[in-house]
């Protein structure tokens, strides 16, 4: 009988769960509403806000919005979506691209095309995650989404240049 | 270049971002809803649609078979808040006729980050077990109910968590089917 801690599961279904009631569960006996992708992305922001903050203030000062970018995707995934992010590129102008092969929210589900519509709903929290954790890290930040093919999720992330 | 010092512990962030998520979802709820009993209903539905599937975990992770009586399934309870929350809960306070009992939390990770403003003060902050408890039972035959009676983002020294025994539900073959 295995005594290890097994939380894994516990964020998997809470996140379901976030992602059903945004999407207007069809027992409140309410007509069915429109997933409302800006609730999860607000959820996911505070999240990554507050999750970058508790680990990053032991350790030492970032050199450049680079740097921060490359810890966001070899630490913070790794300990989050239990892999680091595939690729990383950028133009070193502000634009990020991050690629997940095998995306945690996604890889349980069906490869097939057929719900691939719907697949966007269960990446949005994570963009708030980036955003968020970004955000804590003062750079500002547009973060979009892209699925061509499951489990493989794009994130864009386009960084707003400091006005005046 | 990798940076030194600037390592994650992957089971506390994940842990963590378990604690966070929660507290996001709640503080959503109480947002879009007027009433603090409608979010404690909201809580309660989504732990109900997490339990009917952690029990399946459950099951596999731990090979239980079935109980002989409540005190065992109060004790495999416990096992599972032991397994998904790193927490043992003490089961006291027993009803005569035992089907009933308490679950004592010392200590609670969900709570971690947790500060009740005052306009929450009839919020059930952990109200997610209940529905849990209630959903994980049901699919093992198990018809139970739990409430709060104690609560430390109250002010109390404990949270306590009284479960209660309702029956064993039969399986029912659906009318107009033989």
């Amino acid at each position: 009988m295995t005594q290890a801690l097994a939380d894994e599961i516990l964020l998997d279904l809470i996140h379901a769960e976030i992602v059903a009631y945004a999407n207007g569960s069809p027992s409140d006996g309410e007509e069915k509403k429109d997933t409302d992708y800006s609730k999860i992305e607000l959820m996911g922001f505070s999240c990554g806000y507050r999750i970058i903050e508790r680990s990053t203030k032991d350790g030492a000062r970032f050199k450049d919005e680079l740097d921060t970018m490359k810890f966001i995707c070899t630490e913070l995934w790794a300990a989050i979506y239990k892999k680091p992010i595939d690729n990383l590129r950028t133009n070193y102008q502000g634009t990020y691209l991050l690629q997940d092969n095998s995306f945690r929210f996604l890889n349980k589900m069906s490869n097939g095309s057929q719900y691939l519509e719907s697949a966007g709903k269960y990446v949005v929290f994570t963009c708030g995650l980036l955003r968020g954790a970004l955000s804590n890290l003062g750079i500002n930040a547009i973060v979009s989404m892209e699925i061509n093919t499951m489990p493989v999720v794009k994130f864009h992330i386009q960084v707003s240049q400091p006005q005046n | 270049m990798a940076r030194q010092g600037n390592k994650l512990d992957s089971k506390k962030v994940n842990s963590e971002m378990f604690t966070l998520t929660y507290g996001a979802l709640v503080s959503q709820l109480m947002k879009d809803y007027d009433n603090v009993e409608d979010v404690n209903k909201q809580l309660d539905r989504m732990g109900y649609n997490i339990g009917i599937r952690l029990i399946e975990d459950f099951l596999a992770r731990t090979q239980s078979t079935r109980c002989q009586d409540f005190k065992e399934t109060a004790e495999k309870i416990q096992l599972g808040f032991r397994i998904y929350l790193g927490i043992s809960p003490n089961i006291s306070n027993w009803s005569a006729s035992g089907d009933e009992f308490s679950l004592i939390f010392e200590t609670n990770p969900m709570l971690e980050f947790v500060e009740l403003p005052d306009n929450c003060t009839n919020l059930k902050y952990c109200n997610v077990l209940t529905g849990v408890l209630r959903g994980a039972c049901e699919m093992i035959q198990l018809d139970i109910t739990s409430k709060f009676i104690q609560d430390q983002l109250k002010g109390d020294n404990v949270t306590e968590l009284r479960v209660k025994f309702i029956k064993t539900i039969q399986d029912a073959i659906p009318a107009g089917e033989d």
